[in-house]
């Protein structure tokens, strides 16, 4: 799973679940059964778990581009200049 | 949530969080149910009423119970425990509670009822004051709940006594 995707499947998953929360409550209230209410939250939590928990395809739309190893040669790193700082290190000990 | 179990352990964690406010917010719904119970008991007969050897006296009554408790249901109602209770006043103390009978009402449907009952637990004083006692009966009630906040109240129904004479 990609950023995007970790991003994406958190968001999805507390919208899914707030939502399931919301309906199954207004639902069991209105007809006054406290089962149906747990009911319709626990098909929720079965819904939400199958959508966000597995590494679905489409949470990996965007995979991070790693530069060429031919392009990283290119540009070597610039190395340290060591007589200078040696010099400053053995002044300042004394 | 970058693995399987991350994400499975959020979501655990999330959807219990909720259903703990669920059950919260429906023991708090509970608030807006305003009952109005009635109920109303009669000595049918007093079946006797005698004096025990070590001074204690004790009375069998039939009672006619008539109750409407529907109003004390409402959605997170899981049960509602009543009970009746002879109060009176002795020199000694000045409340005397005797549970006579108990009940459990498991559904709104069975919650409007009357019963004609012997006093299913006895009716003893701690000592010989019964006799020309006036007394109350008070019709006790729990309301128990399937999540949340318990609730308690009673009716209490005066005017009642006892005879002066033993028999």
């Amino acid at each position: 799973m990609d950023w995007q995707g970790q991003k994406l499947a958190e968001q999805l998953m507390q919208i899914l679940l707030v939502a399931f929360a919301v309906v199954a409550f207004a639902t069991g209230y209105t007809i006054g059964s406290f089962q149906t209410m747990i009911l319709i939250y626990a098909g929720g939590v079965v819904l939400t778990t199958l959508v966000t928990v597995p590494n679905w395809p489409f949470f990996n739309r965007h995979p991070l581009k790693w530069l060429d190893p031919i392009e990283a040669e290119k540009h070597p790193k610039l190395q340290p200049q060591q007589p200078s700082s040696s010099s400053k290190k053995k002044s300042s000990k004394k | 949530m970058h693995s399987f179990g991350y994400r499975a352990n959020a979501l655990l964690t999330f959807a219990l969080t909720i259903l703990a406010l669920m059950c919260a917010m429906a023991s708090l719904s509970d608030n807006l149910n305003s009952p109005s119970p009635s109920a109303e008991i009669q000595i049918l007969n007093i079946n006797w009423f005698q004096r025990h050897p070590d001074g204690n006296d004790e009375v069998s009554l039939t009672l006619n119970i008539t109750a409407d408790l529907q109003s004390l249901f409402t959605w997170n109602t899981k049960q509602v425990f009543v009970f009746v209770a002879a109060e009176y006043e002795t020199p000694k103390n000045s409340l005397n509670q005797v549970s006579l009978w108990d009940g459990i009402i498991p559904a709104k449907e069975h919650a409007k009822f009357w019963i004609q009952t012997p006093n299913k637990y006895r009716l003893i004083d701690q000592g010989g004051n019964l006799r020309g006692k006036e007394f109350n009966f008070t019709l006790h009630w729990h309301v128990m709940p399937k999540t949340g906040k318990m609730f308690a109240d009673k009716i209490v129904m005066s005017g009642y006594r006892l005879p002066e004479e033993y028999r």
